[in-house]
């Protein structure tokens, strides 16, 4: 057993400051002016789960029926609605998975497989959390997810979102260690960076809590309609940065809300506004990730911030 | 603190869902469903009359809508109660205008208490549905069989002995459910139920004493849930419920016909500022071809005639 704790500290520690301007310029493949990725978080909430001592998994005792079966809307209905959306404008996926879907509905699996989409790991079900995990209890959740994707998929895991977003101070390191090329767990940037691990070189995935639909839908109380309006905003903006140096944009999303009646119309149209712009590239996280390192801007960001931080300490 | 190493175990990770009580199934992949008259959409109206006692508890949780100021609470208890003297005629008045018959999801305490709404209700035509006993009764895993059993009987009775309806449809308050409840609700002669959100159209649910239908009800398009959750304007409401009976309408050219749910509550929908609204929505979606406006249970009918 590992005696590893979450200590109370008042930095994250996993990236140094590096200011927006005057960074090393990204060029993306072709000389694609902006990478906009496409993420449905494809999840299974359990009937029954287990408690964890830090979160309780639904607001009222098992069953909660009704949050239950509001997620699992999304894998008997919504699922198809927000993939006809994407086939329509030519998106993509990059799953964010939770890798037990796997075992229970291969169906879905296999109609995302079928059209060339990533699967990234987003724990096993998104009601196990790895709050109060020791380390080698979370390693092996990791070394289930690489195994159960390999046997579903064939492809090998590039990216990680901790399921519910939950995380231990270690938790960087461990994936990075088992091969894991980028996170999703910051937002702190709007370009990939340089992650401060012991072994790897993982990058943080610009994924966005304010393009997700979830934080839109639920904590922003945003209406339908106006979702589509702040993706094209989103895009919009850094579409324009794209000129000077490549950009990236997420839009995470979850089958159970965008793929409901009322809601999906107004993401459709969004999507296809931005597919028909010129200099779009219609990227996978794990293509960004590539572009990334072979075009050495992880190197040449990693660079800067040295630089950045001696300057500092020559002041 | 650490966890046990059963936390990492996954007793349901199977094929299909991690419990028995239905298979899951593709909306998309479906035998089509054909409405009476041919109908493309059946319209299921399902407004909530509710009762939120003074003293409700606040264990293990309360329903949405429940009163939350300082006990005794006048303002929530009186305004939910305006849905009972006011806001359910008004809703009442322009669905005979519109010449529509619907559901009505209602707590057995109103029988006992107010005999002459569920009077009104039968005479307009309108399918009485049980809401459980009041507002502050919620079902849950706490409660034994014996416990929860006696609440839905009660309910029952209650409603069935004051609209001389058979009264075999169900929505729990706050749409909360035990392990126990599908059972309980089967044997005490339900045959349908409207807790669970997870699908557009009406499917079979097992449970020990045999299946009981689930009949589709939106949850984000409820009147309730947007005003009082999402905190959008009328006008909002009615956008996305247009909204989401466009996209329904649409697939029912391609996939057969299906469900438009419009929960509404009476306390909420009833009130003059948002009748209109109502009006509103109910013209747009009627002045399509091939919608069928009926009670839940009519829907259910017709749904497990061709299933």
């Amino acid at each position: 057993m590992s005696s590893a704790t979450n200590e109370i500290r008042s930095d994250l520690g996993l990236y140094d400051y590096l200011p927006w301007p005057d960074r090393p310029k990204i060029t993306w493949p072709g000389g694609k002016k902006i990478a906009v990725w496409i993420a449905p978080n494809i999840e299974f909430y359990e009937y029954n789960p287990p408690n964890n001592p830090t979160r309780t998994p639904w607001p009222r005792p098992n069953p909660d029926v009704l949050q239950y079966s509001h997620r699992d809307y999304g894998n008997r209905a919504g699922w198809q609605r927000m993939m006809a959306a994407m086939d329509a404008a030519g998106f993509r996926g990059s799953v964010s998975l939770n890798v037990a879907l796997c075992d229970h509905h291969p169906e879905i699996i296999r109609a995302c497989a079928d059209r060339g989409w990533e699967f990234f790991s987003h724990g096993i079900y998104n009601t196990r959390y790895v709050y109060n995990m020791t380390i080698e209890q979370e390693r092996e959740i990791i070394r289930d997810a690489f195994e159960t994707v390999r046997k579903h998929t064939g492809q090998e895991l590039a990216g990680w979102l901790s399921p519910a977003l939950s995380n231990n101070l270690w938790t960087m390191d461990i994936l990075s260690e088992a091969g894991i090329q980028y996170t999703c767990d910051m937002f702190h940037d709007d370009q990939p960076m340089p992650v401060k691990v012991k072994t790897g070189r993982l990058i943080s995935m610009p994924y966005s809590l304010e393009m997700n639909d979830v934080i839109v839908y639920n904590t922003q109380k945003t209406t339908p309609r106006h979702y589509g309006e702040i993706i094209k905003r989103q895009f919009d903006q850094l579409y324009k940065e794209g000129e000077e140096s490549g950009t990236v944009m997420c839009i995470p999303l979850h089958p159970y809300l965008v793929g409901q009646p009322h809601r999906i119309d107004a993401f459709a149209e969004a999507i296809e506004y931005i597919a028909g712009h010129d200099g779009v590239w219609k990227a996978t996280g794990r293509e960004i990730a590539e572009a990334y390192h072979s075009s050495g801007a992880y190197d040449a960001m990693k660079a800067a911030m040295a630089a950045h931080a001696a300057e500092q300490e020559n002041r | 603190m650490s966890l046990p190493d059963s936390y990492l175990e996954y007793p349901a990770r199977r094929y299909g869902m991690d419990h028995d009580r239905y298979d899951w199934s593709d909306l998309f992949q479906r035998k089509p469903v054909t409405w009476p008259g041919g109908a493309r959409i059946a319209l299921s109206i399902v407004t909530h009359v509710q009762h939120f006692p003074l003293d409700m508890p606040a264990k293990p949780f309360k329903a949405p809508g429940a009163l939350s100021m300082p006990y005794p609470d006048f303002r929530y208890y009186t305004n939910r109660d305006y849905g009972n003297r006011i806001g359910i005629y008004r809703v009442l008045r322009l669905l005979a205008e519109k010449g529509l018959r619907t559901s009505m999801a209602i707590n057995g305490i109103i029988a006992a208490r107010y005999p002459a709404l569920i009077r009104a209700v039968v005479a307009d035509g309108h399918e009485v549905v049980a809401h459980g006993l009041d507002m502050g009764k919620v079902h849950h895993s706490g409660l034994s069989a014996d416990e929860e059993g006696s609440i839905i009987a009660e309910t029952l009775e209650l409603l069935r002995k004051v609209s001389g309806q058979k009264v075999d449809g169900w929505l729990s308050p706050g749409r909360a459910q035990s392990f126990n409840t599908p059972e309980l609700l089967v044997k005490n002669g339900v045959r349908y139920a409207l807790d669970w959100a997870n699908d557009d159209m009406p499917y079979a649910m097992r449970t020990k004493e045999g299946a009981i239908l689930a009949m589709p009800l939106a949850y984000e398009t409820d009147d309730r849930v947007v005003a009082d959750e999402y905190f959008h304007s009328e006008p909002e409401w009615v956008q996305q419920v247009k909204d989401r009976f466009d996209v329904l309408y649409r697939e029912s050219a391609e996939y057969g016909g299906r469900v438009m749910s419009l929960p509404l509550h009476s306390w909420v929908s009833g009130m003059p500022y948002r009748i209109e609204y109502l009006r509103e929505v109910l013209d747009y979606m009627l002045s399509h071809e091939g919608v069928w406006t009926a009670p839940a249970g009519e829907i259910a009918d017709a749904f497990k005639a061709q299933a």
